[in-house]
């Protein structure tokens, strides 16, 4: 009897022993907008980011404790709420970032402090360019890698006259002027570009009538949430799919909102990092769980929360044991997700990923979806700029 | 470039519907102002529920139910706010007011987030109205041809009570002097109360309309308050003349701004806001009193 609970007590030891040895704890601060005009996509990518863990976090052998902090659409709250996460929370590493603006006004902190940042959206150019950081690795996309392809591939089709018209914001004229660059590059001409006061423009007559008015060819626009759907509600009310066909960067017409869209989408042709209807068995996979947990289609939203969790427990397997190791691994990561070969650039951290030109298109059961016209091969963004320093680890 | 008359005459219908939608929502909040002299800042939020319950009722009951009860929905939300909140705010100074009615649109928000998600909705155009009007050789889609009909069919509406019944006299009276409305027999609170839920379910009609146009999101409501304002600031509060012609200088100024002037059309409103201020701080048609 004694030695049997002696045997107990010394295996119960032994568990706990082996317990507290891999009770490390990584604190994973979520940064996303949870309220404000963005709250929709903060949503998608937590749902995306938990439904990651899931399938890629079991036996880490690391607990991840995960705070969730919300950003608002406000820089200055963004802000706050990283230097809490970082110095209250002692986050070990940061996921999150919707809104460029925000990334804008964390980075300096993010960088100075040395913690490892995760982008599951913002795109702005200068993020891994310029203002490039060891620190901040972009597992979503930036506005210049999703339009340049489309410019060369639209010249391809033999289109030379186009009307460009976007949202008059960094963002906005990031995208389009990636898609102005490699267009008229191929040859094309640019015949007219329009810019609407961003999140002020309800009504885009004005300015369809002004490119109804250009004889261009096809109109190639940057518009995404809610200005997105009224756009193409509103290009279509005018008829002009006749004359005048709708191309665009794939954000006017995401998974997210193309059924507020319906009909009116029907036709439209726009380039993405990723599309739900992607032929892989990756994102096959992805995507049923996707709608079983969430009960709808994941957009790019929710990909990019997937990869990222795909790449932070990557980054825990290949041995990251605190912030320095994680940024260091984080910048190592390469994986076939459910977009494709996805790898992270060294030498400016942003992601490396096939573009697909898509249409849009009227479904079975009457909801709209999307089908792969082509998909252009992943291409590094030129490094803009960004001089990458080295992480000292210990 | 060449802009010919089809051209033209597309950005003035353009202008014009434009200015209709936000007569639909102005003048419901000037006349509450000048006949109660209270700041509703919540009728934003009130438009955005307009289009919240359009988009509800006519994904079951077709577009043309929705268009009529929601704006009803809209009014009896607005009896409650009346009984609940602002019946007793009337006392307190404009600040408490503002305040008030600023945090109610939060509040009306974030209920409409709860209730409806994040996620954008959308109502289809109705059928009769999907097309296009030929109109010098372009087309005009005929839902914006209705919207502009039905705004002027609701200011000739309003015109016509206000100038030619005796509720409209009675509104005109307390305008000028409610005191003195009051001393006359005129039942000035049951009227503020009507033309506080009239307002509201004109409000709620602008959301119905706006919906098929534009997305039905949450932040819907407070886009739209600022060109309210400027509409009732340009044109003088409490004033049915005074609605009318800041809806319309708001969308004139608005839609050949964007066409002639691209680079400043989103200052150049507000800079017609500061010259009015300016020259003629009352607004353009200020209602007497």
């Amino acid at each position: 009897m004694k030695k049997t609970l002696t045997a107990a007590l010394t295996g119960l030891a032994t568990i706990l022993g082996a317990q507290s040895a891999l009770a490390d704890k990584l604190n994973v601060g979520l940064l996303l907008p949870f309220s404000g005009v963005y709250a929709s996509l903060g949503t998608e990518i937590e749902a995306g980011f938990r439904l990651g863990l899931e399938h890629f976090g079991n036996d880490l052998g690391v607990d991840l404790n995960i705070i969730r902090e919300d950003t608002e659409v406000n820089p200055a709250n963004g802000l706050a709420r990283a230097r809490k996460l970082v110095m209250q929370d002692r986050a070990d590493v940061l996921v999150g970032i919707v809104s460029s603006g925000v990334l804008g006004a964390i980075r300096d902190f993010v960088h100075g402090a040395q913690v490892p940042l995760i982008v599951a959206n913002a795109g702005n150019d200068e993020a891994t360019g310029e203002r490039c950081s060891p620190y901040i690795t972009r597992l979503s996309f930036s506005s210049g890698q999703v339009n340049r392809p489309m410019g060369r591939w639209m010249a391809e089709q033999g289109i030379t006259r186009v009307y460009t018209l976007g949202a008059d914001y960094a963002a906005g004229r990031q995208m389009i002027g990636g898609f102005t660059e490699t267009f008229t590059a191929a040859g094309g001409e640019i015949v007219g570009q329009g810019w609407t006061p961003f999140q002020q423009t309800q009504d885009f007559g004005p300015y369809l009538a002004q490119a109804r008015a250009s004889g261009a060819e096809a109109i190639y626009v940057f518009y995404a949430g809610g200005e997105a759907i009224a756009f193409v509600n509103q290009y279509d009310s005018f008829g002009m799919v006749e004359t005048m066909p709708l191309y665009g960067s794939g954000f006017l017409t995401s998974q997210l909102y193309v059924n507020a869209q319906g009909e009116s989408a029907n036709g439209v042709i726009t380039a993405l990092h990723y599309v739900p209807t992607a032929d892989n068995a990756e994102n096959l996979a992805f995507v049923d769980a996707f709608q079983a947990t969430v009960g709808r289609l994941p957009s790019e939203y929710g990909v990019h929360g997937y990869d990222a969790a795909r790449a932070l427990t990557d980054a825990i397997r290949a041995g990251a044991t605190d912030r320095a190791s994680l940024a260091n691994a984080l910048r190592m990561t390469s994986f076939d997700g459910p977009r494709g070969a996805t790898s992270i650039d060294p030498a400016t951290n942003n992601i490396i990923q096939p573009i697909f030109v898509y249409e849009t298109v009227t479904g079975e059961n009457g909801a709209m979806t999307q089908k792969v016209l082509a998909t252009l091969p992943a291409e590094a963004d030129p490094a803009n700029g960004c001089v990458m320093p080295e992480i000292a680890t210990n | 470039m060449t802009h010919d008359l089809g051209f033209w005459t597309l950005q003035t219908l353009n202008a014009l519907q434009l200015s209709m939608l936000l007569f639909l929502l102005s003048i419901g909040l000037t006349v509450i102002f000048g006949l109660m002299h209270f700041v509703n800042l919540a009728h934003g939020a009130l438009y955005a529920l307009g289009a919240y319950f359009a988009a509800t009722i006519a994904s079951t009951a077709g577009f043309w139910v929705a268009l009529l009860v929601a704006p009803l929905g809209v009014a009896v939300v607005g009896m409650a706010l009346y009984g609940g909140l602002i019946s007793r705010m009337r006392k307190s100074g404009p600040m408490a007011q503002v305040l008030v009615t600023f945090g109610l649109i939060f509040v009306l928000l974030d209920l409409t987030r709860i209730f409806w998600g994040d996620l954008a909705l959308a109502i289809n155009t109705p059928a009769a109205l999907s097309g296009r009007v030929d109109i010098f050789g372009t087309g005009y889609p005929a839902y914006r041809l209705f919207i502009i009909a039905l705004g002027l069919a609701i200011f000739a509406a309003l015109a016509l009570i206000l100038s030619r019944t005796q509720i409209g006299a009675m509104i005109r009276a307390g305008v000028d002097n409610d005191a003195m409305a009051a001393c006359m027999g005129i039942n000035v609170e049951r009227l503020f109360f009507i033309v506080f839920c009239v307002g509201c379910a004109l409000a709620g009609l602008a959301g119905a309309v706006a919906a098929p146009l534009l997305s039905v999101t949450p932040g819907m409501g407070l886009e739209i308050l600022i060109p309210t304002l400027i509409v009732i600031v340009i044109g003088g509060l409490g004033s049915l003349k005074g609605a009318i012609a800041g809806s319309l200088i708001y969308g004139f100024v608005q839609t050949f701004g964007a066409v002639l002037l691209p680079g400043v059309a989103s200052i150049l409103i507000y800079a017609l806001l500061a010259a009015v201020l300016l020259l003629k701080p009352v607004g353009l048609f200020p209602a007497k009193g």
